[in-house]
């Protein structure tokens, strides 16, 4: 059976894959997402975070046989910490100011970064190799599914679901809400507004970081992995509508696999189709398909 | 008074004297510009690499010592053809750079070939691969010296093809150099009665193959033909790999893979993979020794062929302006083109009349991990195309030049 000239069973296959490359994008959108709503601040160092998660565990396997499942744990650790350094020192002070000056600021962090990992490891990529108990992969009938890229859908779904919980059914969640809509008030009743964005901030970038970690096996951990899909999740975050968590989820997930098919029927645009829909979605909905006009 | 005075004429003479050697060096100053991808996927390949090559190649000639003097300047073309048109038009009218070298990306070189002729200066290019740039598109102000998409599709094509990979399907970079090199390879495969069942092209800089590699595999074809470069290649091969593609029974032909494309994939993924060089950092004790020097100032990567040509490239476009005085692009291409060429690391050459530079090219398999020993020792090889086979002949490019 075929549908448009493409047998169904490739079909299905590409379907399946461009789900794996959504969870790319629903988990780096998710960082940003949460980030915008909460602080205000477009995060343009959100690719180079991602990158030096990736960067970390490659240097927590190298230079301490740390592997990559502890690194799953401790590499969004360490990019939160420094996320939260670059919140303390710079961006604080940023926040009466508009939102041009924390992209700019946030812009010139990632090329400086970039620069300074390019400069060290150069620009064809670290390998690192694939956890054992996940290499290999297992014949669906319609394609083969490395059962690395299954793992990936599975935790980047858990991580989702699981910050959306968080940030909008728990009081956590809520006092966090709170703050971003009122903060003097929320301070009234007793909470450290500068810590928890602060904490927020590290959240966002420990969310990076995750990603990261789990793009090292597939891709190469290269100083430009981030730069080249920073530019695509942001349009993912603009067509969910900036700030909306789920808007950012469902969008990345629905992003990754429209894209997918671009590679199947009309190989050339892939790189553009994300960016024809974001342009598409700010005539007819200017604040992005889950977003609320302020 | 007398001493002042002698002293005064000869300081006088030595510069009327240094003066009339420098008569036909516009301005005083050999400028060298080298213009490179500096900062994404193709930076390792040339890069901050190719700077480093060209100075060293200053250093080597004796520049100072032989009273020339010799300005090198770099910049980055970020893969865009108006960038480096944009940077080559400032370098040539303002800057008076005489020669610009390097230059990976075909889409970029085509460019800088254009404009190049049209000021009159000259062009050695080492990074780019399109054949096209000694074909329809030559000129009397290019040299291209390394490789090109003709000698890559016929040494690895041919090869593969005789050793029973006889149905393709190719995964092609799609701007200038993907489609140049596809059509050279597959015009190889059919001459060796291999048949082509599909390509799919991918834009420039792409992280997931994943999609791409599906329909490579679904085509069943024997050989997947890599038809780009650099990031792109080791992504391809890397998830391949993770795929199945290579134990599922298919083959991966890495159309233009370098040195430094393997050491980022690992011998690991990259064991067994076919290829053609011109360059492998251990040919003999010079290469080695070159090697070494250019490894210490390169934080310790070893140079692919593109450094090894910007290298070569700069100490024979140094020997023609020696030789005839002038640094005029035209003239010192011309002498560059009479003038055998010969320098430690391609050894004894020649540049055709359509500008195309002339020597042997390896066909390289790379070593499984347990035959390396250690970082870079990476390559056996496997045949070498002697020069008079490696490049396409003369008469078929169709350059205007050639009479």
């Amino acid at each position: 059976m075929d549908i448009f000239g493409i047998p169904t069973q490739a079909l299905f296959g590409q379907l399946l894959i461009g789900l794996i490359n959504g969870s790319f994008y629903a988990l780096l959108s998710l960082g940003l997402a949460v980030i915008f709503g909460l602080l205000n601040i477009i995060n343009f160092t959100h690719g180079a975070q991602y990158m030096l998660g990736a960067f970390v565990a490659y240097l927590l396997l190298n230079k301490l046989g740390i592997g990559y499942w502890w690194s799953l744990l401790l590499a969004p650790i360490i990019v939160g910490a420094t996320g939260v350094v670059i919140e303390r020192l710079m961006l604080s002070k940023l926040y009466k100011l508009d939102h041009l000056y924390g992209l700019l600021l946030t812009f010139g962090l990632a090329l400086i970064i970039q620069g300074v990992f390019r400069n060290e490891y150069g620009s064809a990529g670290q390998p690192y190799a694939m956890p054992e108990q996940l290499s290999g992969g297992r014949n669906l009938g319609f394609m083969f599914l490395p059962n690395y890229r299954a793992w990936v859908i599975v935790a980047s779904l858990v991580v989702c679901l699981g910050t959306w919980y968080v940030i909008e059914k728990t009081k956590l969640g809520s006092y966090l809400r709170a703050a971003t809509e009122n903060p003097q008030l929320v301070q009234a009743f007793g909470i450290n507004v500068p810590r928890m964005i602060t904490l927020t901030y590290g959240f966002g970038v420990g969310l990076a970081g995750l990603a990261g970690v789990m793009a090292a096996p597939i891709y190469q951990v290269s100083p430009q992995m981030g730069a080249d899909l920073i530019i695509v999740v942001f349009a993912v975050v603009v067509i969910g509508g900036m700030g909306s968590i789920m808007g950012a989820i469902i969008t990345g997930f629905g992003l990754g696999i429209i894209e997918g098919l671009t590679k199947v029927f009309y190989p050339e645009a892939s790189n553009t189709v994300i960016f024809i829909i974001m342009a598409i979605v700010l005539l007819i909905r200017p604040a992005g398909l889950f977003g609320t006009q302020k | 008074m007398k001493r002042k005075l002698i002293s005064t004429l000869v300081g006088a003479a030595l510069a009327v004297g240094v003066g009339a050697a420098n008569a036909q060096i516009s301005d005083g100053v050999i400028k060298i510009g080298v213009m490179s991808d500096m900062s994404s996927l193709y930076a390792d390949i040339g890069g901050p690499g190719s700077t480093l090559a060209a100075k060293m190649a200053v250093e080597d000639f004796g520049a100072a010592k032989k009273g020339m003097k010799v300005e090198v300047v770099s910049a980055d073309h970020q893969n865009k053809a108006d960038v480096g048109s944009s940077v080559a038009r400032q370098w040539y009218d303002v800057d008076k750079v005489d020669a610009i070298f390097d230059v990976p990306n075909s889409a970029v070189a085509l460019a800088i070939n254009q404009l190049t002729r049209e000021k009159g200066k000259a062009f050695i290019d080492s990074g780019a691969a399109s054949s096209d740039l000694t074909g329809k598109a030559c000129s009397p102000n290019t040299v291209h010296w390394t490789y090109d998409t003709w000698m890559l599709a016929n040494g690895t094509g041919t090869a593969i093809v005789k050793t029973g990979g006889d149905s393709w399907f190719f995964l092609t970079s799609d701007y200038a150099f993907g489609h140049a090199l596809e059509r050279d390879t597959e015009a190889a495969v059919l001459k060796n009665g291999g048949k082509v069942l599909g390509k799919v092209r991918h834009p420039l800089n792409t992280q997931d193959f994943s999609s791409f590699l599906l329909q490579a595999q679904s085509s069943k074809a024997k050989v997947i033909g890599l038809a780009n470069a650099g990031g792109d290649t080791i992504n391809s091969v890397k998830q391949a790999a993770e795929f199945g593609i290579v134990k599922g029974g298919q083959s991966l032909a890495g159309m233009l893979v370098f040195l430094s494309d393997v050491h980022g994939l690992g011998l690991d993924k990259a064991q067994g993979l076919v290829f053609t060089e011109t360059f492998y950092w251990d040919l003999n004790d010079q290469t080695r020794a070159f090697a070494k020097r250019f490894a210490a100032g390169n934080n310790g990567k070893y140079p692919t062929m593109v450094h090894a040509g910007v290298y070569a490239g700069v100490l024979h476009y140094l020997k023609a302006i020696e030789a005839i005085k002038t640094d005029d692009g035209t003239k010192v291409i011309e002498q560059m083109k009479k003038t055998p060429t010969d320098d430690p690391l391609f050894g004894k050459g020649t540049i055709r009349a359509d500008g195309r530079k002339i020597h042997p090219a390896y066909l390289v398999e790379v070593k499984k991990p347990s035959e390396s020993k250690g970082p870079y020792d990476y390559y056996k090889i496997r045949a070498t195309i002697p020069a008079d086979q490696a490049f396409r002949p003369l008469a078929e490019g169709g350059c205007s030049l050639v009479k």
